[in-house]
């Protein structure tokens, strides 16, 4: 007893002997280099970096992404069960976490964003992840006569989603249009994320000051200077953060804020301007405070299927074992990224190495053999990309070894804007070959053959369609069990080397650099830093 | 005189008009979807491209598409940007920093500038003429952004931090004004050179006056009228002009407002701020105008 005493005594007296009460020493602030956002702040209206970044540390959804491996682990969400196959699930929240004014955050306040989202009037960017919720054909209409036509969309029936209802305050449930193993993972996604009642009240208001439940609040945003968000001390998550304030300084000019992360003046930037990636100067620069991370970005180049030659698989494996990957990847792009082999992004749940095979590596003479043997070529052998992005080098060299190859004139072919070039991707309006990149919603492999391949798919720019193909994807959609699914989407991809649909280049790597204050740095697999494990000086 | 400055007033409406309305031709009435290229990879969702196309009322003919800009503007509104941010918010935040940046920029050319031109001009083909004059030289052939790279990064400087103090901002104003400075020294030297042998001069000197007070009173002052039109005309390009100088030291400004704002097609944005540079140059202009009647008393307005 005596001795517990003393102990305590000469804690309290060590305590107070030295500095009084220094605040926990992770109590920091620090800087991103950061961008304005291109729309609100409102999940289901972000698709950019920019302003996802924001949501992400405003909000927390159902689950959430590990930031290590990507795994989903539940965050406001109890959680997600389905008795029936995965038709009809029942989301259960934990109960006692709070929106940042004050509010309980409720069942209703998924069923509410979530119809909010769908309802194609309020224009989000992010609508259509609500497609396969039941009654989604009834609050989203489509435009009869496409985008050039006269006639406009036509108003939908109602702005509730039949599938959403709300049983208690803490439950609710989602009866989706078909089976899908899936959707546990997808509603990590951010568009997936509860709104307050307050949004509604004033929602182009709530845009440019949201109240979220997430680990960080708003605390101020002058508009094109700076946003400031501080830790959310009633968070009830498990990612709580450790420093007190992150701060995101709009730069407009990516070399100034590579110099200002190098002399201190901010703290971190995702993605080094490439003039720093020559001669790895970024790595001289930082040392270890610098990383080279794959991230889930890839590169494909996408074959017009509907013209002649190109809807020869031969001619599209010929075409892309003509391809040197690993030579322009070296010489343009300094090493920084991978060669692909296969149609999925490696950090990816259910990628597979190597699934492609002999027809994804370079190989000059079986190339010209298959080229040669072909009845029909196609007529312009030519690669299509925007100009106002670093991808001309790229491409020239690819179709100089295309050329060299195949002994076939190949060129560039370069479009001002991107805007342009996408208008005539989508329109079906190119005459050969065009450069496509595809990005990770969700970490799974269907979110890389769903949505690119299939047919009519919405980023299928080759308008390419093979039956088969499809079967198997909606035999993987429907199957319950998430193991099994994604055994069956691994088939499907097997079935592509093949068909060859589009040509598989390159996975990206993303070099991040940061300053001697920050001391924990955790990149995630979609290449953002882990807000909420940043720790400081 | 104020029947004149308030008829110069008046005469800058139309010319206000005239350029919005011309600058909105030229910004909206470029080739393409404003919001093709927003959405990364993907296509647009639909939805999304009506319910933009709506609210910024980029289905109505260019000319009523103005008139409904020049309606709000009338009423103070200068309306949203894409991301809904109101455009006067942008406007209130940026301009001041600019205007600091502009205003430390013409003072240092006007520093450095006339008295260098002093200089040289009292003492020509002297050997600090020739060193002023090839350093002139170099100013002008040099482009800005050489010049702004080489002083940042061989200085280690940091950039300007979002408040832009007046500290912060003395450098990247003496970059931004170092083109301009080389003028206002030459012009100034020429004026002066020229001027010496004035009838006024040879009188001043006659009159047993003091060669400061020749020069400072006499010589300079009647040698000052083109560099104030110079400085006064350079106020307004300096502030729009100054995209490179504020990207290099990331000052949150007009300038690389203005630049992002063209790249995303903020048409409103555009707009508003070559109206408020219109605005500058028109009030700077007649400033001048009435400073001449003060460096020479002979300029009169009716």
């Amino acid at each position: 007893m005596a001795v517990g005493l003393t102990a305590v005594a000469l804690a309290a007296a060590g305590c107070s002997g030295a500095d009084p009460v220094e605040p926990e020493k992770k109590d920091g602030s620090f800087i991103i280099s950061w961008g304005e956002p291109q729309n609100p702040l409102i999940p289901a209206g972000t698709s950019e970096t920019q302003g996802g970044v924001v949501i992400d540390a405003l909000f927390t959804g159902l689950t959430n992404y590990a930031a290590k491996d990507a795994k989903t682990e539940m965050a406001n969400a109890e959680s997600i069960t389905s008795a029936d196959n995965g038709k009809t699930w029942t989301v259960k929240l934990k109960s006692g976490w709070k929106w940042h004014d004050g509010t309980p955050v409720v069942a209703k306040n998924y069923v509410d964003a979530w119809n909010y989202a769908a309802y194609s009037p309020n224009g989000l960017i992010n609508g259509s992840f609500f497609g396969d919720i039941a009654g989604f054909d009834q609050v989203h209409t489509e435009d009869p006569d496409g985008e050039e036509g006269p006639k406009t969309a036509p108003k939908p029936a109602t702005d509730k989603l039949s599938g959403l209802k709300v049983i208690d305050d803490t439950t609710f449930e989602v009866t989706l249009s078909g089976a899908s193993n899936l959707w546990p993972v997808k509603v990590g996604y951010a568009a997936f994320m509860p709104l307050p009642d307050a949004f509604f009240a004033d929602p182009a208001k709530f845009g440019q000051a949201p109240i979220g439940n997430g680990p960080f609040k708003l605390s101020k945003w002058t508009k094109n200077t700076e946003l400031v968000v501080t830790r959310n001390d009633d968070y009830q998550g498990a990612d709580k953060a450790k420093v007190k304030d992150v701060i995101f300084r709009v730069y407009t000019d990516d070399a100034a804020a590579y110099e200002d992360v190098k002399n201190g003046t901010i703290d971190f930037q995702q993605q080094v301007p490439s003039a720093k990636l020559v001669g790895n100067q970024y790595k001289s620069d930082f040392g270890d405070r610098a990383i080279s991370k794959p991230i889930s970005v890839s590169a494909f180049i996408a074959m017009p299927t509907w013209l002649p030659g190109y809807n020869d698989p031969n001619v599209r494996k010929a075409i892309s074992m003509a391809i040197d990957r690993q030579l322009v990847i070296d010489k343009i792009f300094n090493g920084t990224r991978i060669p692909m082999n296969g149609w999925v992004n490696p950090n990816m749940s259910g990628y597979k190495a190597d699934v492609c095979g002999a027809p994804c590596k370079f190989d000059a003479a079986a190339a010209k053999a298959l080229w040669d043997a072909a009845p029909v070529k196609p007529k312009d052998l030519s690669i299509a990309y925007n100009g106002d992005a670093s991808h001309k080098d790229w491409v020239d060299a690819v179709c100089n070894s295309i050329q060299q190859t195949l002994g076939a004139e190949c060129k560039g072919k370069p479009f001002p804007t991107f805007g342009e070039f996408r208008t005539l991707v989508v329109g079906e309006k190119m005459t050969g070959m065009s450069r496509a990149g595809w990005q990770a919603d969700y970490p799974s492999i269907e979110n890389w053959l769903n949505p690119l391949l299939k047919t009519e798919a919405s980023s299928n720019d080759g308008k390419f369609s093979n039956p088969e193909f499809d079967a198997k994807l909606k035999e993987a959609d429907s199957t319950s069990d998430l193991a099994a699914a994604e055994k069956l989407y691994q088939e499907a991809e097997a079935m592509l080397p093949n068909l060859m649909p589009t040509i598989p280049m390159w996975h990206s790597s993303q070099q991040t650099v940061w300053s001697e204050k920050l001391t924990t740095v955790v990149i995630n697999t979609f290449g953002e830093l882990d807000l909420v494990s940043v720790t400081v000086k | 005189m104020g029947r004149y400055a308030l008829r110069r007033l008046l005469q800058a409406i139309p010319v206000f008009i005239g350029t919005t309305f011309l600058i909105w031709f030229l910004v909206w009435g470029l080739p393409g979807d404003p919001f093709a290229g927003r959405c990364g990879e993907k296509k647009c969702p639909e939805a999304y491209v009506a319910y933009m196309t709506e609210k910024f009322n980029l289905d109505e003919p260019l000319f009523v598409q103005y008139l409904i800009y020049l309606k709000n503007l009338v009423t103070g509104n200068f309306g949203q940007t894409f991301n809904g941010t109101e455009i006067g918010e942008l406007l209130t935040q940026a301009f001041p920093i600019s205007m600091k940046l502009a205003l430390v920029a013409v003072v240092a050319e006007a520093l450095i500038g006339i008295t260098a031109g002093v200089l040289t001009g009292l003492r020509r083909g002297s050997f600090i003429d020739n060193l002023v004059l090839v350093s002139t030289l170099v100013l002008i052939a040099v482009p800005i952004f050489v010049i702004g790279l080489v002083a940042r990064y061989s200085l280690g400087l940091s950039s300007v931090s979002p408040e832009a103090p007046w500290v912060e901002l003395i450098i990247p104003g003496i970059i931004l004004a170092s083109g301009s400075m080389a003028y206002i020294t030459r012009l100034t030297r020429v004026n002066l050179v020229e001027n010496r042998r004035a009838d006024y001069v040879r009188t001043a000197v006659a009159k047993g006056l003091t060669p400061s007070r020749v020069t400072g009173v006499h010589l300079l002052r009647n040698s000052m009228i083109p560099v104030v039109t110079w400085l006064g005309l350079d106020l307004g390009a300096l502030m729009g002009g100054a995209i490179v100088t504020e990207g290099i030291f990331n000052i949150r400004g007009i300038g690389g407002l203005l630049f992002g704002a063209i790249n995303r097609r903020e048409s409103g944005v555009v707009v508003s701020i070559v109206a408020i540079l219109v605005l500058v140059y028109l009030v700077v202009n007649l400033l001048v105008d009435l400073l001449y009647g003060v460096l020479d008393p002979r300029i009169r307005y009716e």
